[in-house]
């Protein structure tokens, strides 16, 4: 066995970095391709229900049809480009609102003590290992009209006839807020976790005020957490599509939803993959900016 | 001012710690509710946690489900540990950036972009090579573990980028080999980190709607699939019940996992302390000869 890799000028690293990076091309990277392809294909009553790119026309004259229509079909339809611009939306209010709710919480878990540290964070992450599906759906027990928070307010005597919650914006937010908060929680903690505190010190002994110490030195040093926990609310959050369809609105535009509907239901395939690339092309920029972010928190190249 | 303080701190985490919870107590409290009508209460009956027991295709789906969980987390953190290694210990090389991007950008890609272009691959592969035939549990995993193998690399690289590699550089300098290295002395250092990894995938995988429903065929619908057609008509007492027993499940295996962890804690400040002692006796030793 070793002397044939040998005999292949294979040594144990290349075969050790080769397994998981042909695994990655061809099951992640790959599949781009192929989207790109379909989705310049036209759609066709069949299995698969798309006409092929090449095909031979005649002898030995391989023809490409491309067909720009299905992008165009989704500038002329206001529907999506409705439905992008409101995605981006969503995801921008529920990221703001989860960092103005996460900040707090990793600051207040960052100055507890080091013995309370560990649990309270096992605490946030604790909800992550149940069922993401079933801690959405517990929001539609609490929203509904006869729900929980509504029979809460009526109670307590704030309202006396129950507001709609559930199928609003509204609820919309609370459900994305609620289910990515972890994500947004977890590196802000480790970067605050990690503060020089004698930099405070100094800074009190210098005559600066808890406030201004706050402002001038804690917030400007977590801002790494602070992007790598709004990219990782804000670009899945754009392409949700399980939130809004158990919580908002049926007729809220999402382009998770509308891509969904375009597969599973229009089986149009060559639309959905025009959608999924032009959300690819809304989302790059962000997930480079990510892949920098994590792979220098990760400790980047060793040695 | 202090006072002020940290009657602010406790202010943030109880709130925050009510918002986390509440929705998932509501969840446990009104599955043991008599009434059908979940948010009205009718007295306490564990009626659901029966029905649920005689319901065929939630138990098959779970079934299902668990053993897609199982084969992809093993395998996910197998490949997920070769993807660590390479980016944490072998140095810049070519196609890194592109290796690293791979690992990351699964982590947060919209899940209905990688459901498409993943169920677009295996159409296109059994057209060209004809495998894999149709559509199941064979492309569930498939994608099941390129999911969850980034979240593996993520944790094991950070392991061990904050591991010192003054053993194994001490190994190889005395003569081992680079694999015995790795199975010797970093495999062993970075078991934790392994189990949570694996771990992590499992509960990913369990929990995964979006990917399954794109390379799922027709007769393996999974557990998710199974409760989101359910949970769409509405809320019903069953799935609280469903809920309740996950959640049970969580709580034991974390439980579990703590006393393991604070056992292997003190097992290694002991193992320090001895070390340390023995250091000392050394000293002691040579000062005297």
């Amino acid at each position: 066995m070793k002397s044939v890799l040998r005999r292949l000028g294979l040594d144990g690293r290349s075969v050790v970095t080769a397994v998981p990076y042909l695994w990655l091309l061809l099951f992640f990277l790959i599949p781009f391709v192929i989207v790109l392809k379909i989705s310049f294909s036209t759609s066709q009553i069949a299995m698969p229900p798309y006409e092929p790119l090449l095909h031979w026309a005649g002898d030995k004259v391989l023809q490409i049809k491309l067909n720009l229509g299905n992008f165009a079909f989704l500038v002329e339809d206001n529907l999506y480009w409705k439905a992008y611009l409101n995605s981006i939306w969503v995801a921008s209010v529920s990221t703001f609102f989860c960092l103005l709710l996460g900040y707090p919480i990793a600051y207040a878990i960052a100055r507890s003590n080091p013995s309370a540290r560990n649990i309270l964070m096992l605490l946030i992450v604790l909800p992550f290992w149940t069922s993401f599906l079933l801690r959405v759906y517990a929001w539609i027990g609490i929203l509904k009209n006869n729900g929980l928070l509504n029979n809460f307010l009526i109670w307590i005597g704030a309202i006396d006839q129950p507001i709609q919650m559930l199928q609003t914006d509204f609820a919309v937010y609370i459900g994305i807020v609620y289910s990515y908060l972890p994500f947004m929680i977890l590196p802000l903690y480790a970067n605050l976790e990690k503060m020089d505190l004698t930099l405070l010190e100094a800074a009190a002994d210098l005559g600066c005020r808890p406030w201004q110490g706050f402002m001038k030195i804690t917030l400007p040093l977590s801002l790494p957490g602070v992007r790598a926990g709004c990219l990782l609310v804000f670009i899945p959050a754009v392409g949700e599509f399980v939130i809004p369809s158990l919580l908002g609105d049926p007729g809220m535009l999402m382009i998770g939803k509308v891509l969904w509907t375009e597969f599973f239901n229009n089986r149009d395939w060559p639309v959905a993959s025009a959608v999924a690339i032009v959300l690819l092309l809304f989302l790059v920029v962000p997930m480079m900016y990510f892949q920098r972010a994590q792979d220098a928190e990760a400790g980047g190249v060793h040695r | 001012m202090n006072q002020g303080r940290n009657l602010f701190r406790t202010l943030v985490l109880i709130l925050g710690f009510a918002f986390l919870y509440i929705p998932i107590v509501s969840l446990i409290v009104y599955s043991f509710n008599s009434s059908r009508l979940v948010t009205v209460w009718g007295g306490f009956s564990t009626k659901w946690y029966g029905a649920l027991l005689q319901n065929d295709q939630i138990l098959n789906a779970a079934f299902l489900s668990l053993k897609i969980a199982a084969i992809s987390a093993t395998l996910a953190v197998v490949l997920g540990t070769l993807a660590g290694l390479v980016l944490a210990r072998f140095g810049p090389f070519k196609g890194r950036t592109l290796l690293s991007g791979l690992t990351t950008a699964p982590l947060v890609m919209p899940e209905v972009i990688t459901g498409l272009s993943l169920l677009l691959l295996f159409v296109t592969m059994e057209q060209v090579i004809g495998w894999p035939a149709g559509r199941g549990m064979t492309t569930i995993v498939i994608s099941h573990i390129t999911l969850t193998m980034a979240f593996v690399t993520v944790v094991v690289q950070s392991r061990l980028s904050q591991m010192d590699d003054s053993l194994e550089e001490a190994a190889m300098d005395l003569g081992a080999r680079p694999h015995k290295v790795f199975f010797l002395i970093t495999l062993p250092i970075i078991a934790p980190a392994l189990m949570s990894g694996w771990l992590l995938a499992f509960t990913l995988s369990l929990d995964d709607l979006v990917i399954t429903s794109f390379v799922a065929g027709p007769g393996s619908s999974t557990l998710p699939m199974v409760i989101f057609s359910k949970v769409r008509l509405g809320v019903s007492p069953d799935i609280n019940a469903l809920a309740t027993i996950l959640v049970a499940i969580v709580a034991v295996g974390v439980a579990i996992t703590g006393i393991m962890m604070a056992r292997q804690q003190k097992q290694r400040e002991r193992d320090a302390q001895m070390a340390l002692a023995a250091n000392q006796a050394m000293i002691e030793s040579v000062k005297k000869g």
